[in-house]
């Protein structure tokens, strides 16, 4: 296992290079989710204020 | 449908790291940091992948009319924008202890940062024009311009001397990597391609619901809601 972490001497080059897309990547989806959430509530708002 | 490409993607990249960082054999040169290669190539590929899809969805929606093409369009770039980053991060990252250098301005690195460039400039010029329609005109119209770009970075190692390597898998002749290298780079090449689906289908979504306030079948939604 720690050989493997390792990676040959690598493991900051490699690590760092699957880290950073991990997170782009995550990134990626989660901020149209949150954007989609806050995107719904505001026009829930604007159609009640509408409706009365 | 999310749920299913959700699924599919997870099943593809656990079996695309595991088979890249367990399964295959270390490079007989470069040792173990050959394995960037699984994040680093797929992610080349996406950024022009993606920006092909942009500019030709970019062009429908210039010659028909249709919104959702637009929308397309508008949407794949900031999900290109990202692979064409992480193209260029990983790449540093894999250049540092083989080449012994983070960055070289040669033909494959400078027009993949060009790229960069395009994609942030298509997403800077969208958001510049307050009407969508005419945005999204303006930006097809730079897009594909910018096409001229893709087959320089693809033959860029050709045709000038470089210190990136030259082609090993997308040629005619049989591809010059082993096996059991090749199967998780491809099954890896596919899960990214599942990603961009997803954050494609999550982005257009909210494009849609910004573009079509006040229409009546968003109305019916929220009712139910």
């Amino acid at each position: 296992m720690s050989e493997f972490l390792h990676m040959g001497g690598y493991a900051f080059y490699v690590w760092t290079s699957y880290g950073i897309a991990t997170l782009v990547m995550a990134f990626g989806v989660v901020k149209p989710l949150l954007q989609h959430t806050q995107l719904l509530r505001q026009l829930q708002l604007k159609r009640k204020r509408g409706l009365r | 449908m999310l749920p299913w490409l959700t699924a599919l993607m997870l099943a593809l990249l656990a079996y695309g790291l595991y088979g890249g960082l367990v399964l295959a054999p270390a490079d007989y040169q470069q040792g173990d940091s050959f394995r960037i290669i699984y994040v680093h190539v797929p992610a080349a590929w996406m950024s022009m992948f993606i920006y092909m899809m942009m500019a030709v969805s970019g062009a429908i929606g210039l010659i028909w009319h249709i919104k959702l093409a637009e929308i397309v369009s508008i949407c794949s770039a900031p999900i290109g924008a990202s692979f064409t980053l992480l193209a260029l991060i990983t790449g540093s990252l894999w250049g540092k202890p083989m080449w012994g250098t983070w960055w070289v301005w040669d033909a494959r690195l400078t027009s993949e940062l060009i790229l960069l460039f395009l994609y942030l400039g298509v997403i800077g010029l969208y958001n510049a024009i307050e009407d969508n329609r005419t945005a999204s005109r303006a930006v097809a119209i730079l897009a594909l311009v910018g096409v001229v770009n893709i087959p320089i970075i693809h033959y860029s190692v050709e045709w000038w001397s470089s210190l990136h390597q030259g082609p090993t898998v997308t040629k005619f002749a049989k591809p010059s990597i082993h096996i059991d290298m090749l199967i998780p780079l491809l099954v890896m090449a596919v899960a990214f391609k599942v990603y961009y689906a997803i954050a494609l289908l999550l982005r257009c979504r909210n494009e849609l619901v910004q573009r079509e306030q006040g229409a009546r079948w968003l109305d019916e939604i929220l009712e139910e809601k």
